[in-house]
């Protein structure tokens, strides 16, 4: 799940100064989840758009923000309000805006900082533990990851900063590489961490990212 | 050989002590600090850019140690630079006469004063060794074979206090496996601990030629004492120090931190609790001769 925050209204206004009219997108999938970009925030936003002054010509929140398909067929749905708008506003992550930036020309705005791909540890608690690196080596690691959960993302052991079996760094998480000693020693699985490791293949994927599937998705097919 | 390996081969009593570069251009007191100090102890630390603070870099000020006719330690750090930077330094480090290299994961910049930085490790510490190991056989990180090889001096840290102790136990093994020839330590009081890891990390190197020097910070007040305690991660001072150093009034405490490191250092070569010491006295590099002289080693 991406874990995003709405920016603050002043800086949302600030980047629609000088427009009026405004189409406010909200996602239901992640943003919905973190409550920056779901019906009811969207709802929120329309209302202190409208106080300050602003047309809100359509609310749509779309199924995922980040598909780029749903989000044209969207706007082709509600040409006159998409014809009609000034700037977009997206409640979604990074990638949700980029997708609406591929449905319009117009100008775009951003509504959240897009923060971590985050699990849910309950409702409203997010935590990240995955950074999609592009080559997983949980498996060496107790199925806990240091590349995301050590704020140094070192692969053979601790850091002299881990204290108490918490990061020097912040006091309120802990040290992942004490989480990862007593998996492993659980585990009786100890002689991983005595393996050394090499530095991460940084370039396992070339960012930016791009997989395209259907060549084996016909070859699939055709077999 | 540089003088620093040469004196932890010949089977002395190591001794070192540390040079931290200024932030800005004005070098008088760290020169005047390297003059006082090249000629007694083996070899001087210079730290990189310590606490994630920007300073003068640790090459620059390592070459001129070497070129008054001292003995360098140059500290490298992971969190600055990636695996094509770090190579690279070292190539010219050596190329600078520089030939003893201490090798750190970094502090995280979130505690220094550009935290807005992006952090780097692309190699950590262990990585940083077995780099520098195969630097020294002829070879880059990615298996070219260089015009020339190197020949450091191989160093790293260790954390004798860090809680838990167990991660920090198999981390220091990995450095020993992954070739590191000397450890300084992290800043140790408690002797009666410090003896306790000594036999555990004789036990590791036994067989190997690995030289451990106990890191000694000089305590300065019972203030400084207690903040370390409370903030500083792998650090001890035990209660009895901490009386020892309010038992005497402000204007000697610092008088009081040097009885302290003197008597630690004493304790170490007496006993041969390891193979010599770093005295780190944090921007007071003028009382390090006292010292020695406290502990009768100059």
């Amino acid at each position: 799940m991406i874990i995003s925050m709405q920016k603050p209204l002043e800086e949302i206004l600030e980047s629609l100064a000088g427009e009026t009219n405004v189409y406010i997108v909200g996602c239901g999938e992640c943003a919905t989840v973190t409550q920056t970009g779901g019906e009811e925030q969207v709802a929120e936003m329309k209302a202190r758009l409208e106080e300050a002054g602003k047309k809100v010509v359509a609310t749509d929140v779309a199924h995922a923000a980040c598909h780029e398909l749903d989000m044209k067929r969207i706007f082709r749905q509600n040409k006159d309000a998409a014809t009609a708008a000034d700037a977009f506003l997206v409640l979604s992550c990074g990638a949700g805006a980029q997708s609406v930036r591929e449905g319009t020309s117009k100008h775009v705005v951003p509504g959240t900082n897009s923060l971590f791909v985050g699990n849910v540890k309950r409702q409203m608690v997010f935590e990240e533990k995955c950074s999609l690196c592009g080559e997983c080596l949980l498996d060496e690691y107790g199925t806990i990851c240091p590349v995301t959960r050590c704020a140094k993302g070192i692969l053979n052991g601790p850091c002299g900063g881990t204290n108490n079996g918490k990061c020097e760094v912040d006091s309120e998480k802990d040290c992942a590489w004490v989480l990862i000693y007593n998996q492993l020693k659980s585990e009786e699985k100890l002689d991983k961490f005595m393996t050394i490791h090499g530095p991460k293949r940084w370039n396992a994927v070339q960012r930016p990212g791009r997989i395209d599937g259907r060549a084996a998705d016909e070859e699939k097919g055709a077999a | 050989m540089s003088k620093y390996r040469e004196a932890c081969a010949s089977g002395k009593f190591v001794v070192s002590g540390e040079i931290g570069p200024p932030k800005g251009t004005d070098v008088e007191a760290m020169v005047h600090h390297i003059d006082l100090l090249k000629d007694l102890v083996d070899g001087l630390n210079v730290t990189d850019n310590q606490s994630a603070v920007m300073r003068l870099g640790s090459m620059a000020v390592s070459h001129e140690i070497v070129t008054r006719g001292g003995d360098a330690i140059y500290q490298v750090t992971c969190r600055d630079r990636n695996r094509l930077a770090i190579q690279n330094d070292l190539l010219s480090a050596h190329f600078l006469g520089i030939r003893n290299v201490l090798a750190l994961t970094g502090d995280h910049v979130s505690v220094g004063d550009h935290k807005d930085a992006k952090e780097v490790y692309d190699f950590e510490s262990v990585q940083l060794i077995q780099a520098i190991k195969r630097m020294n056989e002829g070879f880059d990180w990615a298996g070219n074979e260089l015009q020339g090889a190197t020949d450091f001096f191989i160093g790293a840290v260790v954390t004798p206090e860090s809680d838990p102790i167990e991660p920090q136990k198999l981390k220091f093994e990995k450095k020993v496996a992954a070739g590191a020839q000397f450890f300084q330590t992290q800043a140790v009081y408690d002797m009666d601990n410090f003896q306790r890891f000594m036999e555990y990390a004789r036990g590791v190197t036994e067989g190997k030629d690995v030289k451990i020097m106990a890191g000694l910070v000089v305590l300065t007040s019972v203030g400084m004492a207690k903040y370390m305690n409370k903030f500083v991660p792998g650090v001890f001072v035990p209660d009895d120090l901490l009386e020892e150093m309010a038992s005497v009034p402000k204007e000697e405490a610092l008088h009081k931190g040097m009885e302290i490191c003197a008597r630690h250092i004493r304790f170490c070569r007496d006993n041969k609790v390891c193979d010599g010491v770093h005295i780190m006295a944090i921007g007071k590099e003028e009382i390090v001769p006292d010292i020695l002289r406290m502990a009768e080693i100059i």
